[in-house]
């Protein structure tokens, strides 16, 4: 296997151009309108508001004000599938449609899914949905492409700031923590890596740098994969089962009192 | 905030909660089915063969079901089979890639079954060996019984093993949909088996059955809600209402006192009870499934 690649997004760099977005639209040719249908959010400069099947960048637009709007910031995070080190997607997909890489990165064979849609529920961070096109669970790919070609992906090579940083994951981990002592050096104490680590789902082969809580992001504090009640959750339903089985034999065994 | 409300719903709506429910049935009547052919008494088989009629046609319906709500139904091969090589598809740890086996599995023993039925009940040569005392149809029946149970419950496991708000707070929704399908069936075969008065004997035992049934599964919903903890909180509005009036009330308690009160299982009250015990049933699959979608 080749070096793990991956992401590394500095939020603190990133202006929300959006040139990302439009970057990912193009080379993966994904539909700029859902079903032809404009639609406006109406409270945000955020009208893509989520990652789905069509938009698989999404650059969010955290906006922090107190009442009277006298004081505020803005938190801006270019989102992206966290290609995880340890997959939910993967670890649910019925068909075989999802692999790992020789990258480590998780792509969606698009000719292999059927739509059943259960890496949907199964992503801890609601990053894939069907695209109405193919009819298929979709999402970034990492450029899958363009990287076995020797080429960043599109949204990195677009990223006018370099928020958006692409490299084999050592050498981005090395690159986040040397920012994040430099933003502390700067007064930025708030600053830390989500995901860098393996605490979460084992590690995010996307991981960003943070200046507030997950939770701020739309990230969770606390992802974790859909296998932990598998067995918990198969035990319960065998001991319904053999709870039924035994009321069903003692209702049919025990009829002393019937004639019939 | 749980780390389940920072997911995307999977889009599983009316056709998934009519697939929970008459996957239910089909696993829970070929359960009975068996349990009567194994357990019950000879002038109880029609009941069972009752019970294998509904269960192929049932599970015929589960697949159509299934593949029509896929995002590209043609390719609803690709569950079993690797489209590349031909080479059996199967995860032991992906519930939905189990669930197709289980049902594909659950489907050829309901067919035999199916088949063993449709002569007269005393028959044993010919499709009459399909059906217990034969040799064969008791290792049918016993095998097929098991299937069934794994087609009433996977589908509670299948949504705990997500992300979701609700399913994957829980780990009792493969208990209490075996449960309420175990309930609903015992309803179904009372309800078509409540005109013919020879069958007293069996739907008595049904009906005593249900009662149990019943009880189980109103402890088992108050555990998913406790099991729920904080999350619970989503079904504060109509899914609350829905699940304590529809479900718990007239799904669950008015059915078991309207039992309690029948001096028959043919009795109306027992019918009706039986009624809303399959309407009670419905509910639940869709206060479970719609409420976290809606999330």
């Amino acid at each position: 296997m080749a070096e793990p690649m991956g992401f590394y997004t500095d939020t603190t760099v990133c202006i929300g151009c959006k040139a990302c977005e439009v970057a990912c639209k193009e080379w993966n040719q994904l539909p700029a309108t859902n079903g032809g249908r404009n639609t406006l959010s109406g409270d945000s400069y955020d009208n893509t508001r989520r990652l789905d099947g069509i938009h698989w960048r999404h650059v969010k637009f955290i906006e922090q004000f107190n009442a009277d709007r006298s004081q505020g910031r803005w938190l801006m995070m270019s989102d992206v599938c966290k290609h995880c080190v340890r997959a939910g997607c993967l670890e649910v997909c019925p068909t075989g449609a999802i692999i790992r890489t020789e990258f480590d990165t998780v792509v969606i064979q698009s000719d292999v899914c059927n739509g059943c849609r259960d890496c949907i529920a199964g992503c801890p961070f609601g990053v894939i949905d069907i695209n109405p096109v193919s009819g298929t669970a979709q999402k970034c790919t990492l450029c899958y492409d363009r990287m076995r070609a020797g080429m960043e992906p599109a949204c990195a090579k677009a990223c006018p700031t370099d928020s958006i940083n692409f490299g084999p994951i050592r050498q981005l981990k090395e690159m986040a923590e040397r920012r994040v002592g430099q933003l502390k050096q700067g007064g930025e104490s708030r600053a830390y890596l989500y995901g860098a680590d393996d605490k979460i789902v084992g590690g995010l082969n996307s991981f960003y740098l943070l200046v507030d809580k997950p939770e701020v992001y739309g990230l969770p504090a606390d992802p974790r994969l859909p296998s932990r009640n598998l067995k918990p959750s198969s035990l319960w339903a065998t001991v319904g089962a053999a709870l039924i089985g035994i009321m069903g034999v003692i209702s049919f065994r025990s009829r002393g009192r019937d004639h019939a | 905030m749980p780390s389940t409300f920072f997911t995307e719903p999977p889009h599983w709506r009316w056709l998934i909660v009519l697939y929970f429910f008459i996957g239910g049935l089909a696993g829970g009547c070929y359960f009975l089915a068996a349990l009567i052919d194994l357990f019950g008494r000879i002038t109880d088989r029609p009941l069972a063969r009752l019970g294998y009629r509904i269960a192929f046609p049932a599970v015929v319906v589960c697949g159509v079901l299934l593949i029509v709500d896929l995002g590209r139904p043609e390719r609803f091969w690709h569950m079993l089979l690797q489209s590349e090589t031909w080479r059996p598809m199967f995860k032991s740890y992906s519930p939905m890639s189990f669930g197709a086996w289980g049902l594909l599995l659950f489907g050829l023993f309901a067919f035999l079954s199916f088949l063993g039925a449709l002569g007269p009940d005393a028959n044993r040569d010919g499709l009459g060996r399909l059906r217990p005392p034969a040799l064969l149809g008791t290792v049918i029946a016993i095998l097929g019984g098991l299937a069934g149970f794994f087609l009433a419950s996977y589908t509670g496991v299948l949504l705990a093993v997500t992300n979701r708000p609700i399913w994957a707070d829980t780990t009792l929704l493969g208990l209490l949909f075996v449960v309420s399908s175990a309930s609903t069936s015992i309803a179904l075969l009372l309800l078509l088996g409540s005109g013919r008065v020879f069958l007293i004997g069996g739907l008595r035992a049904l009906q005593r059955f249900d009662i149990g049934v019943l009880v189980l599964e109103l402890i088992a919903i108050v555990a998913v809600i406790a099991s729920l903890g904080s999350v619970a909180r989503v079904w504060l509005d109509v899914w609350g209402v829905l699940l304590v009036v529809g479900v718990i009330g007239l799904g669950i308690v008015v059915p078991a006192l309207l039992h309690l009160r029948a001096h028959a299982p043919t009795a109306l009250s027992a019918r009706a009870a039986a009624l809303l015990v399959l309407v009670g049933g419905f509910l639940l699959r869709i206060v479970i499934v719609l409420s976290s979608e809606a999330v």
